[in-house]
Parts: C-alpha cells; sequence; structure tokens
C-alpha cells in the first residue's frame, strides 16, 4: 500500500496542482484538431493524475476518489464510443469509420468528419485513460507484505 | 545545428541504452530508461514529429517509468547475476545481424528525401485534401483518426485489453 508522502509540501502542492493538470488533459483532448496532442496524450496525463495523487496522497486518498471498476468500465465505454463511431458508417452505406454520415443536426459536409474525429479522440482518451489508471492501480496494489497470496 | 543536435541525442540513446541493461541496480535501470525515453521524445522533436516526441514523452518517459516501479515494487530490486556463459555466439549473432541492418540502412532514402516511397504514396493527397475533407488544421490529428482511424481503433483496443488483463490477474485476494 503506497502511504501518504511525508513531505507537506508535496501534498500540498499536488493537492493544488490535480485539477489544473486535469484541465490541462482536457486541452491537450479537445485542441488535438489544432495542435499536437489528442486522446491518446490527453488520456495519459488525465491517468498520470490518478497516479500522482496516488504517490503523493497515499493509495487510501485515490480509492477514495475514484473505483478501479468504475474506471475499467469507462475505459470499455471508450472503446464503445470509438466503435459505434466507427460501425454508423456501414450502417448508413458508407466505408467502416467514415464519419461524414454521423448524424449531425445542421453541421454537412468535412466539419462532421471534424466533428467525428472529436467523438472518437474522446473515445481514445477514456479508453487510454481507464486503461492506464487501472494498470497502475493493480501493479501497485500489493506492495510489501501481501506477496504471499501470489502462491 | 539541427542534424549536430541529433547526432548528439542518438549518441545519448546508445548510451543511456547501455547504462540501462548494463546497471545491476533495476531502479537505476528504469530511471535510464526513462532518460532513455525522454532523449528519443527530443529526436522526434528535433525531427518535426511534435506529435510523436508528445506522446513519447507521456508515455516512453513517464507513464511507462511508473509501472516499472509499480512492478519493482512487487518484486525485487536488484538483478541476479548471471553466469557469463555462452556469450560467443550470442555476441556473434548480434555482431552479424547489426552489421547486416547498417548495410541494408544504406538503401535507405535520404532523411527528408522528397522523392521517397514515403513522400509521394499518399501523403502527398492527405497533405493537400486534408484540411477540405477532414477541417482538422493538424494534419497528423487527420490521418490518425480519420484516414487511419482503423489503425487507431486497435491501438485503444489493445491499450483496454492490457488494462483488462492487469485487473483479471494482478492483486486478487486468494482466500
Amino acid at each position: 500500500m503506497i502511504q501518504e508522502h511525508d513531505s507537506v509540501i508535496v501534498r500540498t502542492v499536488v493537492r493544488a496542482l490535480v485539477p489544473f493538470i486535469q484541465l490541462f488533459a482536457l486541452y491537450v483532448v479537445f485542441h488535438g484538431h489544432y495542435s499536437p496532442g489528442g486522446g491518446f496524450q490527453g488520456g495519459v496525463i488525465l491517468a498520470a493524475t490518478y497516479i500522482l495523487i496516488a504517490l503523493a496522497l497515499g493509495r487510501a486518498e485515490l480509492d477514495r476518489r475514484v473505483r478501479e471498476g468504475v474506471v475499467l468500465l469507462l475505459s470499455a465505454v471508450g472503446v464503445l464510443i470509438f466503435t459505434l463511431a466507427g460501425v454508423l458508417g456501414p450502417l448508413r452505406g458508407a466505408a467502416l469509420l467514415d464519419y461524414a454520415v454521423l448524424p449531425v443536426p445542421g453541421v454537412a459536409g468535412p466539419p462532421v468528419r471534424g466533428l467525428g474525429i472529436l467523438v472518437i479522440e474522446i473515445g481514445v482518451a477514456f479508453g487510454v485513460a481507464g486503461a492506464l489508471t487501472v494498470i497502475f492501480c493493480r501493479l501497485a496494489k500489493a506492495g510489501e507484505g501481501e506477496e504471499e497470496d501470489s502462491a | 545545428m539541427s542534424v549536430l543536435l541529433n547526432d548528439l541525442f542518438l549518441a545519448m540513446l546508445v548510451v543511456l541504452a547501455l547504462v540501462a541493461v548494463r546497471v545491476r541496480d533495476l531502479v537505476g535501470a528504469v530511471l535510464a530508461l526513462a532518460a532513455y525515453g525522454f532523449t528519443l521524445s527530443l529526436v522526434w522533436a528535433a525531427m518535426g514529429a511534435v506529435d510523436v516526441a508528445f506522446t513519447e514523452a507521456v508515455v516512453g518517459a513517464g507513464a511507462s517509468t511508473v509501472f516499472f516501479l509499480a512492478t519493482l515494487l512487487r518484486t525485487v530490486r536488484t538483478e541476479r547475476a548471471r553466469p557469463p556463459r555462452g556469450r560467443g555466439p550470442a555476441l556473434a549473432a548480434v555482431l552479424l545481424l547489426g552489421g547486416l541492418l547498417v548495410l541494408a540502412a544504406h538503401d535507405f532514402p535520404h532523411w527528408g528525401d522528397p522523392a521517397s516511397p514515403a513522400s509521394v504514396h499518399v501523403s502527398p493527397r492527405y497533405l493537400e485534401q486534408g484540411y477540405h475533407e477532414t477541417a482538422a488544421p493538424n494534419i497528423v490529428t487527420a490521418v490518425l483518426a480519420d484516414y487511419r482511424a482503423y489503425d487507431t481503433l486497435i491501438e485503444v483496443v489493445v491499450i483496454f485489453t492490457a488494462g483488462l488483463a492487469c485487473w483479471l490477474l494482478l492483486g486478487r485476494r486468494r482466500t
């Protein structure tokens, strides 16, 4: 079990910084159209904030904020968003992953494909952030003293 | 200047890789690997591949380092000494294959060659039509999330599968 960090400076700074890092992660996800970044990078940054919480504020604080099962479910939802946006093409007589046929009221042509990219980037962000958070939670769970359960 | 900087980064990569392999203390090896990932992201940035550099920085230098350290928590910190036997054939094989690779690399197109197959196949079409077709100014995003979305979809499935596997295999309470 990862304990709370000894230094009050680390704890305070992390507590204050986490929301801003998460905001930056969202910016990276949603600004991928215009600048380097996208769902993958933003998702990793989002997962990193939860790892940071566990390292600085202790594993108990992370468990208080997120539930592992829910996080894994959100990861699956991300994959589902991507897949649904993809198979809508064939269902409407277009190619797989052709976002031009997505039903967006009031928008037509290339901007629909741009919106489709945004949709799947959100899916990627959910998928990556959830999976990485779960991997860290599971890897860091046993820690010291619980090895005997791997016998 | 940029080429000189790139050569420096590439030399650092070789040194850091050697350190990561040779160091007996595994925490040191992981940190060398993190430095390797960060240097690699500098190489990508120097080549102008900023999206790849971003990914390498967050994954190669960031997430994978934390995962390695968390794994070390569950295992041991020092590498077990291996008997120095059977090194000769392995070294010969590595030198032979490495030499072949270096030899083959001479047939590669030059860095940034506009006549290289990669630059004359579908890339020009993406660059010319990408913005009109997808309304995404960042052409890398347009290619990754639209033209080559199939690849990205499977990539996300792979990462989800990794998360699921960790969920199923690790941290279970045996009763």
